[in-house]
Order: structure tokens, then C-alpha cells, then sequence
């Protein structure tokens, strides 16, 4: 309730706003609201949409994936540790901007280019959520799975998974909120579909109707994937533990 | 089946760079069905001697003997249970091949019936330690090793729990190895009682109880305690 309050202040604040600026720079709600029912109607707006969805779960699926296990290693092995680092502070402090660029330059103007780029960006920082929650291990947990003779997947899956839960939670929400940001560059940069794409044809040419029909529209998805997926995981994650008051 | 352990000694480096004694050269072994007791001062050495014999930690020298199809139950000081899974489920995941029945038996005598559904957060540490003997006794060890079980439990639910060890180890062969500080959980228990110096732990004497454990009157154990007493003053 308070949530949709909040939702509707936010849209009289710009309804206001629209009445004393010029109508091309900041379009009131209602015209924006057209743009998008015109290009749901065409069937363009579900179309750039599913392009970048598709994009986002593909990348956010390899580097979760990757960086997971990469941090799982990074946080068991003193070995993997020492020589992973230098290669984990390089990629979390490379601009995205510089690793989409060399993609399309390295792979040329293709979908791989682009997701890889987009999943190499997310990546060192589930690296460093999972090597941290790795490190925090209960090792008296893991004696007693050894001493009981547990079976290593059965160990990994009950004792060791809901540990890191938590951690791999953190880090599919973060990196989510990471990825939503990147995928709009690289389309705009070297895609033919997509918001982002759509989103640099309104900046050439100044259609700020046009902008902001996919920004809002794309900027609800992920709301509702946030909290239709990602926040009941969450809670899932940690439903073992006492209740917070 | 038979445990046996003969360690020539333990050194432990410290952060601070220095290295440190920790056990001396030791020597015992344990037979199906006998219940060896440890006792000693705190921080003698006991844990280490058991992170020894259950193969947690290989940096020693000596060897430790137990076949290695050797089934093991054990029960840590703190209860180590899985606090994301119920009760029942950690004690099947111990213990996989447990039958319906058995697990059944072993929540009624431990009286965990109740509790089988929940997770350890929401359990005492006396309900946790119970859960604890469960799940080890689960496993039906063929080596079965108690580190201090009974610690910090009151004296009423203490003895109830003494009891229960007592008739789950009556129950079936298994080479049971105890850490106690208690002499009265030592002499109630153990077949064969090994009393440790302070750290580096050296074994200072070796007494054998012969009477059946189910068979010891308060008179006998009376007996016992005052026997134990003198030799331990002699050996001083």
C-alpha cells in the first residue's frame, strides 16, 4: 500500500514537473503512457523487451554459474586463491565500457560478443560474494560430515550448499541489479534489437516520448522479476533461520 | 574388530612461531564391545587425541589401527547438527541406511518423538546433545566416540542420558570410547579407564573395572571410586 503511495507521488511529481518544462524535453505522463500502448500494439515494445530479457538470462546464468564456482574454488584452494587474484582485481576494476568495446571488437558485432561481455562484467563480483562465503565455512561442520562418512555430494548439497545460499542470494541480486545496467550499453553499442537499442534511436533523434516508454516500461520488469523471483528466493534461502523481529 | 592406537607423539605449532607438546608417547587399544574411558585435565590434550583416532588430523607421529570398513559414530562436545535441516533429517543424513523402525526406537528413548520436525535452533542444548546421541547411534558405529556427552547438562537429565548410553552400547558390539571429566560417568561406564597427565597427555595409569557394567551396585561403585582415589594419590 505504502509502496504504490510512493509509486503515485513519484508520477504527480513529474506530472507537475511536465506543466512548466517544454513538452519535447520532459512528456507528461499520459503521452508516454501512449508511446508505450502504441508500441505494445505494434508489437515492437515485446520484442526489443524479449530480446534484452534473453540477454540478461543468458549472461546472468553463465556468470552466476562461473563466478560461483570460481569463488567456491578460489575459497577452498590457497593454490586457486593466489593465482586468481591478480586476474579477480583486474576484472572488478576494468570499466565495463572497455570489456564491451574489446568484445566487439575481439568477436565482432555478435550476440556471443555481447553476452559474454556482458557476463565477464558480472562475474568477478560473484567470484568475491562466493570466495567470501566460502571462507566462512563452519569447518567443524565439514568434520563432522567426514567423520560420519557422508558422501561427498551429499556433504556439498546439505551441508555446505545452505551455507553459501545466503551469499549466493546476495550475489544474484546484486549482480542482477549489475547486468540490468550493462546489457542497455552493450545494445546500444553493437546490438540491432533490444531496449537499449531502441534507446539509442530516441537519443539521435530526441524522442524523449520514446525513451522513457522503454526505460519505465523495461525499469517495471525488472521490478517485478525483483520481487517475483529473486526476494522469495531470498527468503527461501534463509527460511531456517530465527525470525528477525 | 579392535582399536588400536599407538602415538610417539604431537607437536602443534602456535601463530606466535613456537612449537608446543602436545602429546606425549601414548599407547591403548580397544576391544569390541569394551567401553574405554579418557580421563584428564582440561586442555591435556583429549581433543586432539580424538581428532588423532578419528582421522581428522594426520600430523602426528605413530599410527593409529582401526579397519577401515570400521563404521564411525560420534558425538562432539558442542552438538554439531545441521541447523538448516530438521531433526530427522539430520539424523538420516547421517545415517541413510537407518530404518524406519530403528529411528523410531531411538526418538523414544531418547524422547525426541516430539521434536523430530524441528530444527535445532529450536531446540535446548540438552534436547541438541540428545539429537546428537541419536543421529551416532543411528549409524550403528562399529566405533562409537563420545567427547564429553554429558558436559554442562544438569545432574538429573545427565544420569538419564548416562543411563541411555549405557543400554544403547549394551545393545550391540561396538568399541566405545569416552572423554570424560566426570569419574562417576567413568566408573558407571567404562570397562577401561585410562587417566591422562596435563598436557604433553601421557596415559599415567590403566585400571580395568571387570564387573559387568550392568552389574555394579552403588555399594560396588562406592568401592570402586575409593580404590581409584588411593591409586591416584599413590601414582603422584
Amino acid at each position: 500500500m505504502l509502496r504504490l503511495l510512493s509509486i503515485a507521488l513519484l508520477l504527480a511529481i513529474w506530472w507537475t514537473a511536465a506543466l512548466f518544462v517544454d513538452g519535447a524535453k520532459l512528456p507528461s505522463p499520459p503521452v508516454v503512457l501512449h508511446v508505450i500502448i502504441a508500441e505494445a500494439a505494434s508489437g515492437a515494445l515485446f520484442l526489443h523487451l524479449g530480446a534484452t530479457l534473453a540477454r540478461v538470462a543468458l549472461a546472468f546464468v553463465l556468470a552466476m554459474s562461473l563466478g560461483s564456482a570460481i569463488g567456491y574454488l578460489m575459497g577452498r584452494v590457497k593454490l586457486a586463491d593466489r593465482l586468481g587474484d591478480p586476474w579477480l582485481i583486474l576484472l572488478l576494476n576494468l570499466p565495463a565500457l572497455v570489456v564491451i568495446v574489446l568484445a566487439y571488437i575481439w568477436a565482432g558485432l555478435t550476440e556471443a560478443a555481447a553476452i559474454a561481455a556482458i557476463a565477464i562484467n558480472k562475474l568477478p563480483t560473484a567470484v568475491v560474494t562466493l570466495r567470501e562465503g566460502t571462507r566462512a565455512l563452519d569447518r567443524s561442520l565439514d568434520e563432522m560430515a567426514t567423520v560420519f562418512a557422508m558422501p561427498r555430494w551429499r556433504a556439498f548439497r546439505h551441508v555446505v550448499l545452505p551455507q553459501l545460499a545466503p551469499y549466493i542470494a546476495a550475489s544474484a541480486r546484486s549482480g542482477l541489479s549489475l547486468v540490468w545496467k550493462i546489457v542497455l550499453v552493450a545494445e546500444l553499442l553493437g546490438r540491432p534489437n533490444g531496449v537499449g537499442f531502441e534507446i539509442g534511436v530516441a537519443f539521435q533523434l530526441f524522442d524523449t516520448p520514446r525513451l522513457l516508454a522503454y526505460s519505465l516500461t523495461f525499469a517495471a520488469v525488472v521490478l517485478v522479476i525483483e520481487t517475483a523471483l529473486v526476494q522469495p528466493f531470498e527468503a527461501r534461502a534463509t527460511r531456517w533461520r530465527p525470525r528477525a523481529a | 574388530m579392535r582399536l588400536e592406537v599407538e602415538i610417539t607423539g604431537k607437536t602443534y605449532r602456535s601463530a606466535a612461531g613456537g612449537t608446543h607438546e602436545v602429546l606425549s608417547p601414548l599407547k591403548f587399544a580397544l576391544q569390541s564391545g569394551e567401553v574405554g574411558v579418557l580421563i584428564g585435565p582440561s586442555g591435556c590434550g583429549k581433543s586432539t587425541m580424538l581428532r588423532i583416532i578419528l582421522g581428522l588430523d594426520r600430523d602426528f607421529d605413530g599410527q593409529v589401527a582401526r579397519p577401515p570398513e570400521a563404521r564411525i559414530g560420534m558425538v562432539f562436545q558442542e552438538p554439531r547438527l545441521l541447523p538448516w535441516r530438521s531433526v530427522e533429517q539430520n539424523v538420516r543424513l547421517a545415517a541413510p541406511d537407518v530404518s524406519d523402525g530403528k529411528l523410531s526406537e531411538l526418538f523414544r528413548i531418547l524422547e525426541l518423538e516430539a521434536h523430530r520436525s524441528h530444527f535445532p535452533g529450536e531446540l535446548s542444548l540438552g534436547l541438541a546433545r540428545r539429537v546428537a546421541l541419536a543421529r551416532a547411534f543411528a549409524v550403528e558405529p562399529d566405533l562409537l566416540v563420545l567427547d564429553e556427552p554429558l558436559a554442562s547438562l544438569d545432574d538429573a537429565l545427565a544420569g538419564r542420558l548416562r543411563d541411555e548410553i549405557a543400554t544403547l552400547v549394551a545393545s550391540r558390539p561396538v568399541m566405545t570410547l569416552l572423554v570424560t571429566h566426570s569419574l562417576d560417568d567413568a566408573i558407571r561406564l567404562g570397562d577401561r579407564l585410562f587417566f591422562l597427565s596435563p598436557r604433553p597427555a601421557r596415559i599415567v595409569q590403566e585400571v580395568p573395572i571387570p564387573i559387568p557394567r550392568a552389574e555394579r551396585s552403588e555399594v560396588e561403585l562406592a568401592r570402586i571410586r575409593t580404590e581409584l582415589a588411593a591409586l591416584l594419590l599413590e601414582s603422584k
